[in-house]
């Protein structure tokens, strides 16, 4: 075991305590009308396990996430690789995709409403345009920055458009695109999430707003807590992969 | 005017133009959206009455404090965090991982110890915009040339003079990224805590349209907002040409 991978197990463990004693700290600050103590968390965490209601609507959070992922990659994708492969389109879509990009979309949930109503489409609908800017940027800046050099092969090889793009455009532009999918895939979740918080009836942000409503303090810490151990589990391992990507360590 | 200009241009008047000829044709009732010219003569009759100027203020100085203190304090953490390798290690996927959990549940929580007011939905709207702060500071320190930092050491530079006087302006186009992650992030906080529960804002005013099915106001209201942001976004991202053409980046 390196000396760096020792450090690690004992700097996580080190930097969870501590986080979970400034949590106690907090709650003794507050008291319980504000956050729940770790303790009662676990166990208001261990009760939600035990609940079938619960994984209903985490089943019900999983499937819209799921719809509104794969709108935002396929799209994301698909408009990125146009906007990268053609300069024009580029060059006069990149400041229009910025400002969009740079909207507090949470001011759209009253249109979203209006125009799909309460119930997953609009859960969908703001999963998807969160998550889906980040994929159609970083698409297209990675293939709008690839060395001409890179490109001028494919054309000495006399590839065609199709072979080009399948082995010489995405691989090179991996890395990028790799980066838009992470960054993309974790604002999906929060978009989905918010769509729930607002127009929803299921769902875990449905939970969320219904626990804010009724002052369940416990419930909402305890749903947090679990979204923030989900969002990093699945955070580190897109990390991992993209610095590979990146080709450091 | 040059193609690349008028392209853009043509694309978004055209964009605006299919919104309204499909609210003109009924395809879009007005119960879904008003008609982008209706909204505008909405928004000049509701500036001249004067009545969201409070609002509008109320959500501008909340949002400007937010945006202050989480560029001001993310920028230290950033140093401090890319100076501690292990603290770095430890912290990167929990940065990273941040955007994904909509933290404004805990909005309740700001009230509980800061009150329905202003500073709830300013500390609110810092808990989203600081991390893309932070995390944009380390990338840009990361990125200063070994060079400038020896040049530092040959000077015998206090660690503070470093950071001011060497990494800031070094690592200035990665803090413009992370200043306009503040601004939007920023933002979403404040309005999100206004959705939820305020005593004013634009944000409340939008919500209490909204549930009055008042659509003139709302759309009105969102016009607002949005040019707002917009504005403001246009004019960092001239900032951020003029710091690259001074740097001859592009």
């Amino acid at each position: 075991m390196s000396r760096s991978t020792r450090q690690l197990w004992f700097d996580i463990p080190a930097f969870t305590l501590t986080c979970i004693a400034l949590w106690e700290l907090l709650y003794l600050r507050v008291g319980p009308s504000g956050i729940s103590s770790p303790p009662d968390t676990l166990v208001s965490i261990w009760h939600l396990f035990g609940s079938a209601p619960f994984w209903q609507n985490v089943a019900a959070t999983g499937t819209a996430f799921a719809w509104a992922l794969l709108i935002a990659v396929v799209g994301g994708l698909a408009i990125g690789l146009f906007l990268g492969l053609v300069p024009l389109a580029g060059d006069v879509a990149a400041p229009i995709l910025n400002a969009l990009a740079s909207l507090p979309k949470i001011t759209l949930y009253p249109v979203i409403l209006l125009i799909f109503g309460l119930g997953i489409a609009a859960k969908i609908a703001f999963g998807t345009i969160h998550g889906i800017f980040p994929i159609v940027i970083l698409t297209m800046n990675g293939i709008r920055t690839i060395r001409p050099v890179v490109r001028k092969t494919g054309r000495a090889l006399r590839l065609t458009r199709a072979q080009t793009i399948r082995s010489i455009v995405l691989p090179a532009a991996m890395p990028e695109v790799f980066s838009g999918l992470r960054i993309g895939i974790g604002l999906t979740l929060f978009g989905t999430l918010i769509g729930e918080l607002f127009a929803s009836d299921r769902g875990i942000g449905f939970l969320l707003m219904r626990d804010m409503q009724n002052q369940d303090v416990a419930g909402i810490t305890s749903i947090a807590v679990l979204l923030f151990a989900v969002a990093i589990a699945v955070g580190i391992i897109l990390l991992n992969v993209d610095r590979r990507l990146h080709g450091m360590r | 005017m040059n193609l690349v200009t008028t392209l853009r241009i043509a694309v978004i008047a055209g964009a605006a133009l299919l919104v309204e000829l499909l609210c003109r044709l009924n395809v879009i009732t007005p119960f879904t959206m008003t008609s982008p010219s209706n909204t505008f003569v909405n928004l000049v009759h509701l500036l001249a009455s004067g009545k969201p100027w409070p609002d509008l203020t109320f959500t501008l100085v909340n949002t400007l404090a937010a945006i202050l203190v989480s560029v001001v304090v993310g920028f230290v953490l950033g140093v401090l965090i890319q100076r501690i390798p292990r603290l770095r290690r430890v912290v990167s996927p929990l940065l990273a991982a941040y955007y994904a959990v909509p933290t404004f549940v805990f909005y309740p929580l700001m009230i509980v110890l800061l009150g329905l007011n202003r500073l709830s939905l300013i500390a609110i709207g810092v808990t989203l915009g600081l991390i893309g702060m932070i995390v944009s500071t380390i990338d840009g320190m990361d990125r200063i040339p070994r060079v400038f930092l020896k040049t530092a050491a040959t000077y015998r530079m206090s660690p503070v003079a470093r950071t001011f006087l060497v990494a800031l302006p070094a690592a200035t186009p990665h803090l413009i990224t992370g200043i306009k992650l503040a601004v939007t992030y920023s933002i979403t906080g404040v309005i999100a805590g206004e959705f939820i529960l305020s005593v004013a804002g634009l944000g409340r005013g939008i919500a209490v349209a909204y549930n009055d099915l008042d659509n003139k106001t709302m759309y009105a209201l969102l016009a607002l907002l949005l040019t707002s942001v917009t504005v403001v976004n246009v004019g960092i991202h001239e900032w951020e040409r003029r710091v690259y053409a001074r740097w001859g980046l592009r």
